[in-house]
């Protein structure tokens, strides 16, 4: 019962707050509303016992990428009313592809239930013994069988660090104006930077 | 699983991946300063990874013996000669790439760490035996290639070709994963011997489609036909040393691990994916030898070539058995002298000051002003086109015996009609250095790096290469036994 009630509020709530996500006028509120959405999803993976996925949404998805939504939607100057400006326009066509992925689904759904889908059965290694929780088996299965990979894995992102910061990083010369020399600030005397002038009546002043 | 084994069995990639680690500090401190002595310490470390290969390749090794972490990981005689030809090209691409780089006042010590982490990234494609490793290497190739490509920043082309390399081959990566998820859900595991095992007899729908995703993500980093429409335009707006790599060491791997793939996981469905391998063979023998046709940008030129190459070798996967692979590897392996040579010599296409020169105008009347280039040049083209007394030739003398002894005599057929067809332009090229009116902007001399790179590749396609061809033989059946253990 109780979880029963559990599962339709976090489904509802999950579905109210992905529809708000759209409709929001503000787009920081829309990131807002999607943080939301993703701690819900969160609360429907802890029901159906994958805890370990409910962790990832909170860490990964609320910690990390909705926050870096959030700034680029800060930082980046995008008229948002343009761009639901074709809403209407591209109505018809969202709702047919919404009708195809809905077709999809249910004939996938009728043929896996009458069983004309015949899925493989995980060998044997990598399968769940069932008697440790997610979190310890997926630990000992990346850390023990999948530890190469694992290890590439750091290299893979290693590069990517690197490549980022090669195709960004640019020295600038020395005494470049883009550059904030406190010391020449603060030793600036008001005598270097100002001039007295006393020009006649009705002449300009050369500077 | 025994780690101290494994870790023996993986001594070249750690060697790589450590010293990768250590010039990265070098070069952190170093800054641009350092960028020679870094590319000399990635040639030093490739050439002895290159070295612990020697002992796999002469035994040819196969068998559980060679596997690695639990396998995950194969260190057969079919990946030492792989590995062998990725880190010769390696070091080839980091010889010529300082002078290039420093003209521009663009040499990152950055570049030659980038050029060791895809080679490692190739060294574990190839010898991937499961589907986890094979993706990891691939991404770790394919992004420090897109980064490569993309590394002159302020000059758009070389934009251009990093982000269209970066777009499609984030496409291809995707098609690839899709079907390698299809043949997860549809035989319950991700090492090759569970996807084999459960591939033999009747093939499932869901699993043929696994297979047809699998072989697309594959195709396309091997440039084949239909998915080449990259290649051009990567080729010719990366930076020449780039382009060498691209058109050398990667597409050695791509095609390796293709070969494995199709050979070993797909080996009892050969029936199944021959005709798409088919295919793609003669549509890129095909649209190689036609669109180099109107090409007037030298690089262009070369990477249509590479596309037809690519279908000659795919000719050899076709055949789908010890004999094909062999001539398959055969043919990779020249492949490498050929295509390694003809973009070291245009890299020394230059006039006094450096600049460098692509074009055909460009190269008329080569033999007046530069005449041992022309003659090298003259060689690799006569040899990319298969003619005689050079060793391209042999390369394609043997896929073709492949094709013709396992009874697919119209296939070598048309292959060759092809050829011949290729042939135009490569004798264009030494036309137009021959006898056309010199141009006389390509007087510029190049240093002793260049010259001993393309001296080695033109000695090795030189009729002086068929003293090799036994020995090369004898590598090449050792590690095509290694694809067929049961043999």
């Amino acid at each position: 019962m109780i979880q029963a009630i559990a599962f339709y509020l976090f489904a509802g709530l999950m579905i109210a707050s992905a529809v708000m996500v759209i409709m929001a006028r503000n787009p920081v509120h829309s990131v807002l509303w999607l943080i939301l959405a993703f701690f819900n999803a969160a609360g429907l993976m802890v029901l159906v016992g994958a805890e370990f996925i409910a962790m990832l949404l909170v860490i990964v998805y609320v910690g990390a990428v909705a926050v870096l939504f959030l700034f680029v939607v800060m930082m980046l100057d995008i008229d948002f009313a343009e761009l639901r400006a074709g809403f209407i326009k591209n109505f018809p066509l969202g709702m047919l592809i919404a009708l195809i992925l809905f077709v999809e689904l249910f004939v996938g759904i009728v043929a896996w239930n009458q069983g004309h889908i015949t899925l493989g059965t995980a060998d044997a290694a990598a399968a769940a013994t069932g008697a440790e929780s997610n979190i310890a088996a997926i630990g000992a299965l990346l850390y023990g069988r999948y530890l190469a990979i694992f290890e590439l894995a750091g290299l893979v992102l290693l590069v990517a660090m690197i490549g980022a910061i090669v195709l960004t990083h640019r020295k600038r010369p020395d005494g470049a104006r883009s550059h904030q020399n406190i010391t020449r600030q603060v030793m600036r005397r008001p005598e270097d930077a100002t001039v007295m002038k006393q020009p006649e009546v009705g002449k300009g002043v050369d500077l | 699983m025994d780690y101290n084994a494994s870790f023996a069995l993986v001594r070249p990639e750690l060697l790589i991946g450590i010293s990768s680690l250590v010039l990265l500090l070098i070069a952190a401190w170093g800054e641009e300063k350092s960028a020679r002595l870094v590319s000399w310490l990635a040639v030093a470390v490739l050439f002895v990874a290159g070295i612990l290969l020697v002992p796999t390749l002469h035994d040819g090794a196969v068998g559980p013996q060679t596997q690695a972490f639990g396998d995950l990981f194969r260190a057969d005689a079919f990946a030492a000669f792989a590995k062998a030809l990725i880190y010769l090209a390696a070091i080839g691409c980091l010889i010529v790439a300082p002078t290039y780089f420093e003209r521009l006042r663009a040499m990152r010590a950055e570049y030659p760490i980038l050029v060791l982490l895809a080679t490692l990234g190739m060294s574990i494609m190839v010898s991937a035996s499961d589907f986890l490793t094979l993706y990891v290497g691939l991404e770790l190739n394919s992004l420090a290639a897109y980064v490569m490509a993309s590394i002159l920043r302020t000059e758009g082309k070389s934009a251009e070709a990093g982000l269209k390399y970066f777009v499609l081959g984030g496409l291809a990566s995707g098609i690839l994963l899709y079907g390698i998820s299809l043949l997860y859900g549809f035989s319950g595991g991700t090492s090759f011997t569970v996807v084999q095992a459960a591939l033999a007899g009747d093939m499932s729908t869901g699993e043929l489609f696994g297979l047809v995703f699998v072989l697309a993500g594959l195709a396309f980093k091997i440039s084949a036909v239909p998915f080449h429409m990259w290649t051009p335009d990567v080729y010719e707006g990366a930076p020449t040393p780039v382009t060498t790599f691209f058109a050398t060491a990667p597409k050695v791997a791509a095609i390796a691990l293709t070969a494995r793939v199709a050979l070993d996981v797909f080996g009892s469905q050969a029936d199944a994916w021959r005709q798409i391998v088919i295919f793609a063979s003669l549509a890129s023998i095909i649209v190689g030898a036609l669109g180099a046709i109107g090409q007037q940008n030298l690089k262009r030129l070369l990477a249509y070539s590479s596309i037809n190459n690519v279908g000659f070798i795919l000719l050899g996967l076709a055949v789908a058995n010890a004999a094909g692979a062999s001539a398959m590897l055969v043919y990779l392996a020249i492949y490498v002298a050929m295509s390694l040579g003809s973009f070291v010599a245009l890299l020394m296409l230059r006039d006094d000051a450096g600049n460098l020169y692509e074009t055909f105008a460009d190269v008329a009347g080569l033999s007046t002003t530069r005449p041992l280039l022309a003659w090298a040049l003259l060689m690799l083209m006569f040899s990319l086109a298969g003619i005689p007394p050079l060793l391209g030739f042999w390369g394609k003398v043997v896929v073709f015996q492949a094709t013709v002894e396992a009874g697919m005599v119209a296939l070598g057929a048309i292959a060759i009609a092809a050829s011949v067809i290729g042939a135009f332009y490569y004798i264009k090229f030494v036309k137009v250095m021959f006898f056309d009116e010199p141009a006389g902007v390509v007087t510029g001399k190049s240093g002793a790096g260049h010259w001993a790179i393309l001296g080695i590749c033109a000695l090795l396609i030189s009729p002086l290469g068929y003293l090799l061809t036994p020995s090369l033989g004898d590598l090449a059946d050792k590690a095509a036994t290694a694809l067929f253990p049961l043999m």
